[in-house]
C-alpha cells in the first residue's frame, strides 16, 4: 500500500514531520526530569537542563590565607592564587569573572582591577554622608569615578575618594589583593568559573537514603502487588460464571457490571471509611487491599468476560460432555487460556494500584512510616523540597521507574487489555 | 509486624482462601448436599448446576455489593447529615454547598474539563492515529506517545511543575519567553488560563490512550471503501474526514465518554500543582478539602460527581444490553 494513488511524497515528508514533532513534545518533559534528577543541585538552579551536557558557570567563595600579608607602603598586599586556596573552585583552572561582594562576584574581568572607594554622597534630604562604591579598572590607569552611586545618590566630586581595599585576579586564579588596613583576616574574594558538566547519583542517594523514600517504595510495593492478584482470582470465577453459566439473573449481573464500571471512587471513600472503621480494620494496609480489590473489580470482570466469551465453544462443551464440571472446565481449559486477558487485567491494575494516590490517602493510616510513593511526593516532598529540583526529580523518577519498566516489558498486554475494554 | 510480611501472608491467605472457597463449595455442593449417585442424579446434577453460579459469583457479588453498590446510597444518606454525623439537616449540606463560591469555581472548572480534556485527547489521539498509520517508526512514535499513561498522575505532575517553572533556568517555558526578552511568568497563578495548563498534563497522559484505540479502529475499515473513495478522486483530508472518521464514529465516542469519566475521578492533578489555589479546584478535588474534616459535605460532593456521572453509565449499561442481544 505504499504507492498506492492519493499518497503524495509531500505529504509523507509533513506526515514524518509532524510526528517526529509531537513525539519531541511528549518526550521533553520526562527527558527534563531524568537529566535533571542526575545533576547536582548548584548546577541545576545555574542552568535549564537542556544545557547539561555543557559547562555551566557558577559563582565561588575563595577566603585565601591572610598569613602572606606584607605592608607596601601605605596598604597591605596579599598575593596567591585562588585556586590553591579553594577546595571547591575548580573550574578548569580558568576565571571568568571576579569580585568583592556576594551580590555581584563576577562584576571585573580577570586582569582588571577591582577597587572599593568611601565617597561622599548627598541623600534624598539633602545630608552628606559617606558610602562605599566598587570600581573596575584597566591596570595602568586611574579609577574614573562616576556622578552618582548605583542608587542614583549624586557623589560629592570635589572631595578625594578614600581607598579602601582592591582586587586583581588574573585568568590563572593568580590574585593581588589590596587593603588600607593592615590584614589580619582572611579577605572574601569571589571568582566565576565555568564548571564543566558533572552528572552524580547524589539526587538518588539523598532521596533513598536519608528521606524515607525506600520505606515509601517498599511500601508501594506492599499495596500494589496483593491488591493486583487478588482480584484476578475472584475475578475470574466471576467472570466464568457469566460468559459460560446459564441462569436467570445473568443479564442482570453483566449489566450491573458495566454500570459500576464508571462509579466515581469518590463516593465510596467516607461510606467505607466508616465502615473499615466500624468492623476493626481502621485505616490500614489491610483495608487498602480490600478497597483496592473492590475498585478494580468491574473491570477485571468486564475484560476477563468478553475475553472468556470469545473462546470457542466446542472445546469447553465438548469437555462437558466428556464429564467434565464447571469447576474443572474452569480451571483445566478458560483459566489456562485466558492468560492474555489475565495479563492484561494484571498490568492495569498493577499500574493504577502502583500509581493510586486517592486510596492510599484515605484507607491507610497517615503517618509517615505508611506513606506510599505517591502521598509522600504530593503530600511531604512538594511542600519540604519545593525548591530543590534535583530531590524533586529524583524522587518521581524512583517512583515511574517500576511502572516504566512494567509498560514497556509488557506493553503488548496493555493495548490488548485496552481494546478489549473498549472497542467492540 | 513489617509490612512486606503482611503482604505476603496476605497474598498467601487472599490467594489460596479464594482458590479454597472456590475448591470446597464445589466439592461441598457434588459430593454432599446434590450428590450425583443416588437414585435422583439427574435432578440432583440440575440443582447444583443451578446453584454454581452463585457459588463462582458470591465473592465478586460480596465486593461489588459492599464496595460499590452499598456506597451509593450510603454516601447519600451520610450527605443529608450534618458534620458529627448524629443529627439529620436534610439537604443543608447541598444548598450550602450551592451558595459557595467556591463550589461554583469548582463546579465551573470542571465543567471546562470535561469539555477540553476529552476533545483535545481524542483530537490528538486521532491525530496521531493516523499519522502514524503507514510510518516505517510508527510503532516507535506510537509507544512513546503512549508512555504517559504508565506514569502516576502524581509522577505526571511533576514532570510538568519542571516544564512550567517559573525559573528560566528550569522551566521550558520560562526559557523560550527569556530568550525573547519576556519577564517570567508563572502560568499555573495566570487566573483562568492555568486551568489549561493543568488540563494539558491530561491531556499529555490521556493522548496515548485514545491513540492505541483509534489506531486499532482504523486499522478496521474495510480497505475497499477507501480504495473506492482514491479512485473517485478524493483527496488525503477528504477521505479521512469523510471516509474514515464516519466509519469510527462508535469508537470515537467510546473514547470520548472514557476520558470523560476520568476526568471526573481524578484529584490529583490538580492536588499535586495548586493545591486547588488561584481558581483551579475541580469537583474531585474540592471533595477532597473536606475528606477528613466535614463527612456531611464531603459526601454531599462526591453524590454530585455521582449525578453528573449517571447518564454516562445509564448510557453504557443500555449499549451492554442491546449488544448482548
Amino acid at each position: 500500500m505504499d504507492n498506492i494513488a492519493g499518497q503524495k511524497s509531500g505529504l509523507s515528508l509533513v506526515t514524518n514531520l509532524s510526528v517526529i514533532a509531537l513525539v519531541l513534545i511528549w518526550l521533553i518533559p520526562t527527558i527534563g526530569l531524568a537529566v535533571s534528577s542526575f545533576r547536582e543541585r548548584a548546577q541545576i538552579s545555574e542552568s535549564g537542563w537542556w544545557r547539561a551536557p555543557f559547562s555551566v558557570e557558577q559563582a565561588y567563595r575563595v577566603s585565601p590565607d591572610a598569613d602572606g600579608a606584607v605592608q607596601d607602603g601605605d596598604t597591605w598586599v596579599l598575593e596567591g592564587n585562588v585556586f590553591d586556596s579553594s577546595e571547591d573552585a575548580s573550574g578548569e583552572g580558568s576565571v571568568s569573572g571576579f569580585g568583592i561582594t556576594s551580590r555581584a562576584p563576577g562584576a571585573a574581568e580577570p586582569g582588571m582591577i577591582y577597587a572599593r572607594y568611601e565617597v561622599q554622597v548627598i541623600e534624598d534630604d539633602g545630608e552628606q554622608d559617606d558610602t562605599n562604591i566598587e570600581i573596575a579598572y584597566e591596570e595602568g590607569s586611574e579609577p574614573v569615578f562616576p556622578e552618582t552611586d548605583e542608587d542614583g545618590q549624586e557623589i560629592v566630586q570635589d572631595i578625594p575618594p578614600i581607598f579602601d581595599r582592591s582586587l586583581q585576579v588574573m585568568r590563572n586564579g593568580d590574585f593581588v589583593y589590596r587593603d588600607a588596613d593592615e590584614i589580619t583576616r582572611g579577605p572574601s574574594i569571589y571568582i566565576t568559573a565555568a564548571q564543566p558538566p558533572e552528572f552524580t547519583m547524589d539526587n538518588y542517594e539523598t532521596i533513598l537514603t536519608s528521606d524515607n523514600m525506600d520505606r515509601a517504595f517498599i511500601n508501594t510495593l506492599t499495596v500494589s502487588i496483593p491488591a493486583t492478584v487478588i482480584p484476578i482470582v475472584v475475578a475470574a470465577f466471576a467472570a466464568y460464571a457469566l460468559a459460560w453459566m446459564d441462569f436467570a439473573a445473568r443479564g442482570f449481573f453483566i449489566a450491573m457490571v458495566v454500570g459500576l464500571l464508571v462509579v466515581p471512587l469518590q463516593i465510596a471513600l467516607v461510606p467505607l471509611l466508616t465502615f473499615h472503621q466500624t468492623v476493626g480494620i481502621g485505616q490500614s494496609f489491610l483495608g487498602v487491599w480490600l478497597a483496592h480489590t473492590a475498585f478494580g473489580m468491574p473491570l477485571a470482570i468486564y475484560l476477563l468476560r468478553n475475553y472468556m466469551i470469545g473462546l470457542p465453544r466446542d472445546i469447553i462443551e465438548s469437555a462437558k460432555v466428556d464429564g467434565a464440571t464447571d469447576f474443572q472446565v474452569f480451571t483445566k481449559i478458560v483459566l489456562p487460556l485466558s492468560f492474555p486477558a489475565l495479563a492484561s487485567f494484571a498490568i492495569f491494575q498493577f499500574l493504577w494500584t502502583w500509581n493510586d494516590l486517592l486510596v492510599a490517602k484515605v484507607f491507610l493510616p497517615s503517618n509517615s512510616e505508611s506513606w506510599v510513593m505517591t502521598v509522600k511526593i504530593a503530600d511531604d516532598l512538594l511542600g519540604s523540597r519545593g525548591g530543590d529540583w534535583g530531590i524533586l526529580a529524583a524522587a518521581a523518577f524512583v517512583s515511574i521507574a517500576v511502572p516504566l519498566a512494567v509498560f514497556f516489558a509488557m506493553q503488548k498486554y496493555l493495548v490488548r487489555g485496552l481494546l478489549a475494554g473498549s472497542v467492540k | 509486624m513489617s509490612p512486606i510480611l503482611q503482604g505476603i501472608i496476605t497474598i498467601i491467605l487472599g490467594v489460596g482462601g479464594c482458590a479454597g472457597y472456590f475448591y470446597a463449595s464445589n466439592l461441598v455442593l457434588d459430593r454432599f448436599i446434590f450428590p450425583a449417585r443416588d437414585d435422583d442424579h439427574g435432578r440432583n446434577i440440575n440443582r447444583a448446576t443451578m446453584v454454581r453460579p452463585w457459588l463462582f459469583l458470591a465473592p465478586a457479588i460480596f465486593f461489588l455489593g459492599l464496595y460499590l453498590v452499598y456506597p451509593v446510597i450510603g454516601s447519600f444518606i451520610r450527605s443529608l447529615y450534618n458534620r458529627s454525623g448524629d443529627t439529620f439537616i436534610g439537604l443543608s449540606n447541598y444548598l450550602q454547598m450551592f451558595s459557595e463560591e467556591g463550589f461554583r469555581v469548582a463546579l465551573f472548572n470542571n465543567i471546562l474539563w470535561v469539555i477540553f480534556v476529552p476533545a483535545a485527547s481524542t483530537f490528538m489521539g486521532l491525530l496521531v492515529a493516523q499519522l502514524t498509520d503507514r510510518l516505517k517508526w510508527g510503532n516507535v512514535a506510537k509507544s512513546l506517545i503512549f508512555m504517559p499513561m504508565a506514569i502516576s498522575f502524581v509522577g505526571a505532575s511533576l514532570i510538568w511543575k519542571f516544564v512550567y517553572a517559573n525559573n528560566p533556568d528550569i522551566g521550558i517555558i520560562n526559557a523560550v519567553r527569556d530568550i525573547f526578552g519576556m519577564d517570567p511568568i508563572d502560568v499555573l497563578q495566570l487566573q483562568f488560563w492555568n486551568n489549561f495548563f493543568i488540563m494539558f498534563i491530561m491531556v499529555w497522559m490521556q493522548t496515548g490512550f485514545a491513540m492505541v484505540i483509534l489506531s486499532a479502529a482504523l486499522r478496521g475499515i474495510p480497505e475497499e471503501t477507501i480504495e473506492a473513495a482514491i479512485i473517485d478522486g478524493a483527496n488525503p483530508f477528504q477521505i479521512f474526514f469523510k471516509i474514515k472518521v464516519p466509519q469510527i464514529m462508535p469508537t470515537i465516542v467510546v473514547v470520548w465518554t472514557t476520558i470523560t469519566i476520568l476526568v471526573l475521578k481524578v484529584f490529583d492533578i490538580v492536588y499535586a500543582m495548586t493545591g486547588g489555589n488561584f481558581d483551579t479546584e475541580i469537583l474531585p478535588s474540592y471533595m477532597m478539602d473536606f475528606m477528613f474534616r466535614d463527612d456531611g459535605r464531603a459526601t454531599a460532593v462526591a453524590f454530585v460527581i455521582m449525578v453528573i456521572v449517571t447518564p454516562v453509565m445509564v448510557w453504557n449499561i443500555v449499549q451492554a444490553r442491546r449488544e448482548m442481544r
